[in-house]
């Protein structure tokens, strides 16, 4: 009798383990939590995409993918706990999908020879390869957002922002500091005054700030912001009367949950996004077909075309061709977490392979290289329409200051190489 | 008037209607700890629980949609139709009594009798429990909520301070509507404590559990009835700040807006709570106006624990709670 249990028992435990030779890709998602709103659709996303490519092509070169998700909520501590616990199981890449574990995670990742993708967040300046070999933050990174909004305004206000005033809405955290260094350049540069208005977390009170801008009355304003600091910064603004197109969000402010709650106050409030929105994409029917329909959908299976859901969808595609890249240059199937830090380096998107994976135009081109692990820099402007409850896309995607953002990087990066001894790659 | 000393009162004035929404959240803590020397750590939670089932019911939601779907394989989405605010508010409050009876039934009951501290973590584990079950319940996905109270600029007191001053005060219009609510609340809890039987049993209790149980008075129906009204403080704390930031699992923070309120004011007194809320509310505002820009903002969430501690180190019971006295 023991020895069936036990061989029961055996049996179980193998049926339930991953199987061999599977890529495996561990999604540090939050589906609790104050920010569980904004970390499901992103989990969903990056889930269904693996999902329907298991479905669909039985994974990525005849591998089989396995996701493990490990539940954060959003909390620096139990985002570490997750990278511990779940690297050893094979991790070919991390996505942390919060600036505050990155940080943490930047030292682990480069000792554990791991490769981490912060795809539009985390440290701006780990876009230098050469510093950060084991970090990808492409395809834009804060500084291009804060650069591209800057350019915006420039194209908005005729070709100066001389004597302006633009005020900053930023989360009180690494991530909400991350643009001023830019901004503040710019503000130099171009001759506007920069307000800074910082707003701790949560961000469920915002009086004093929304009460200093209408006593300063800035000609625009910009948000770095995150989960409820959002809707009551967007909610806040309408209360004072600023006009909301005069008002851009960073693409981590500028989903719907953003949005809805202020109804039709938040018509016209704009946003930053680096990839499409909505649904029209051939990826769409096969996700409705090999995932949804099954009854595989991640989550609730409620998110679809959402910005969120799509920009996890967006995350898992990259990382998907990035070990596609990699088993390609390598010519194995099984590949390491070094053999895919090599496909996320050589990993060029162009409108032609996009548009073969079913997402034609849903982001901008960009290739990495060694040096360059930020992408082109790109990010379009997005309005959000009340009355028809969408976002729409105002602009072509719009390059940003590669000068100035190269140079900022540089210096940063190169700070931090000094102060952790950091040997140069690509040499 | 100096611009400086205009701002300044605008500043004021929206610092004592902030205080206002957080003494909303600090009514619903004292409530409970004056009846029962509980520390309700899920008093946040209860708020947000009670915003979520509102809204739930107002849409017609089906309570753990999710839940059926993904074990039946069924394709329920919601009942199809949509509850007025007023009977939604009716029947959330129902739902806030069951669960005051349900916390009463399968936790505090069993804890009678047990050090402060035990009940205490009971009310942690019972906020983390009602988190998760309000998200089986109802979804996470943030939610508008419209009970019909106005929002925005009162145009009103704008326009008239722009006639008498040359600068239009910004008042919101639900922080009226949210003092206006509280006053009435206020009121009625008074009324209720001073003036019917029940309530005077309730005051009984918070005054010596022993001696109102040895005249009859039953301590469990008393529990239940405490947790009752603070689920129904709670309801209206959630459709304040649910209307203005939609109803969402960040809801349950607010409690962190009322901790240096209850510091301030006492954990025993009802116009402790209130008073420490306007104190803190205009203290952290007028801080953050005057000293924030010296010191790079974001001063409101620590100046408030700073102003509790200086009343806490001159006043330990706060202003108006009960003065501790030992005898030997």
């Amino acid at each position: 009798m023991k020895k069936i249990l036990t061989t029961l028992a055996l049996g179980a435990t193998l049926a339930a383990g991953p199987a061999l030779a599977e890529l495996t890709f561990p999604s540090l998602s939050y589906r609790t939590g104050p920010y569980a709103a904004n970390g499901i659709p992103f989990a969903d996303g990056y889930a269904d995409y693996f999902a329907m490519l298991n479905a669909r092509d039985g994974g990525i070169g005849g591998e089989r993918v396995n996701l493990i998700e490990c539940e954060t909520g959003y909390n620096t501590e139990k985002g570490v706990e997750c990278y511990e616990a779940t690297k050893g199981e094979g991790a070919l890449l991390y996505q942390p999908l919060s600036t505050g574990i990155t940080y943490q995670l930047i030292p682990r990742v480069s000792a554990d020879g791991i490769p981490m993708h912060t795809l539009g967040y985390g440290r701006t300046s780990a876009s230098n390869g050469k510093v950060f070999p084991w970090v990808f933050n492409y395809p834009a990174t804060y500084w291009d957002g804060a650069s591209v909004a800057i350019k915006y305004l420039l194209d908005e206000n005729g070709g100066s922002l001389e004597g302006k005033k633009i005020a900053l809405v930023y989360h009180n955290s690494a991530y909400g500091k991350e643009p001023i260094r830019t901004l503040s350049e710019l503000a130099t540069e171009h001759g506007f005054e920069l307000i800074e208005l910082p707003v701790d977390h949560p961000g469920q009170e915002q009086k004093s700030q929304w009460l200093q801008i209408r006593r300063e009355r800035p000609d625009n304003v910009l948000m770095w912001g995150w989960g409820v600091m959002n809707q009551v910064a967007v909610q806040e603004a309408a209360n004072i009367r600023y006009p909301m197109d005069q008002f851009i969000g960073i693409w981590w402010s500028g989903s719907e949950n953003d949005v809805k709650p202020a109804g039709d106050g938040a018509d016209g409030y704009k946003a930053l996004n680096f990839h499409a929105v909505g649904s029209d994409f051939e990826l769409y029917d096969d996700l409705e077909e090999h995932v949804w329909s099954q009854g595989n959908a991640a989550g609730a299976g409620d998110q679809g075309g959402t910005v969120l859901y799509n920009r996890g969808l967006y995350a898992a595609m990259i990382a998907a061709e990035a070990a596609r890249k990699a088993q390609e240059i390598h010519g194995v199937s099984a590949i390491t977490p070094a053999q895919m830090r090599d496909g996320l380096e050589q990993l060029e998107m162009t409108e032609e392979s996009m548009a073969e994976l079913g997402l034609a135009g849903f982001g901008p081109t960009f290739s990495a290289s060694c040096e360059n692990h930020g992408g082109s820099g790109k990010a379009a402007i997005n309005q959000w329409n009340a009355g028809e409850g969408r976002w729409e896309v105002l602009t072509d995607y719009i390059q940003s200051d590669q000068e100035l953002i190269a140079r900022l990087v540089e210096e940063d990066s190169m700070a931090y190489a000094q102060e952790n001894n950091i040997e140069l790659a690509c040499q | 008037m100096p611009d400086q000393l205009l701002f300044a009162i605008e500043v004021t004035l929206n610092g004592l209607m902030a205080g206002v929404l957080y003494a909303l959240v600090a009514l619903g803590f004292v409530l409970i700890f004056k009846a029962s020397g509980i520390f309700n750590y899920a008093q946040g939670v209860m708020a947000l629980f009670a915003a979520l089932t509102l809204v739930g019911i107002m849409e017609g939601q089906v309570p753990f949609e999710h839940l059926i779907n993904a074990t039946f394989g069924t394709e329920i989405h919601g009942f199809g139709w949509e509850v007025p605010a007023l009977l939604a508010i009716l029947l959330t409050m129902v739902t806030m009594v069951l669960f005051a009876w349900l916390v009463n039934w399968l936790v505090l009951r069993h804890l009678v009798g047990q050090e402060p501290i035990i009940l205490f973590m009971a009310t942690i584990g019972l906020a983390y429990f009602l988190e998760g079950f309000g998200d089986m319940m109802w979804g996470s996905d943030i939610k508008a909520l419209d009970v019909g109270l106005p929002q925005g600029i009162n145009s009103w007191i704008d326009e008239t301070t722009l006639d008498l001053f040359g600068y239009g005060f910004f008042i919101d219009n639900l922080d009226i509507a949210a003092t206006i609510i509280a006053a009435i609340l206020v009121a009625v809890l008074v009324a209720f404590s001073q003036y019917t039987k029940q309530g005077r049993a309730l005051r009984a209790v918070a005054d010596d559990h022993q001696a109102a149980l040895s005249v009859g008075i039953s301590l469990n129906f008393i529990w239940v009835l405490t947790w009752s009204i603070a689920g129904f403080v709670a309801l209206v704390a959630g459709i304040m700040w649910g209307t203005k930031s939609g109803v969402q699992f960040s809801l349950s923070l607010i409690a962190l807006k009322a901790l240096p309120v209850l510091m301030l004011g006492g954990f025993t007194s009802i116009p402790g709570a209130i008073v420490g809320g306007l104190i803190i509310g205009v203290g952290e505002k007028l801080f953050e106006f005057l000293v924030g820009p010296l010191v790079g903002g974001a001063t409101e969430n620590w100046f408030a624990y700073v102003l509790a501690l200086i009343f806490l180190v001159f006043r330990p019971q706060g202003l108006f709670g009960e003065r501790i006295i030992e005898r030997v």
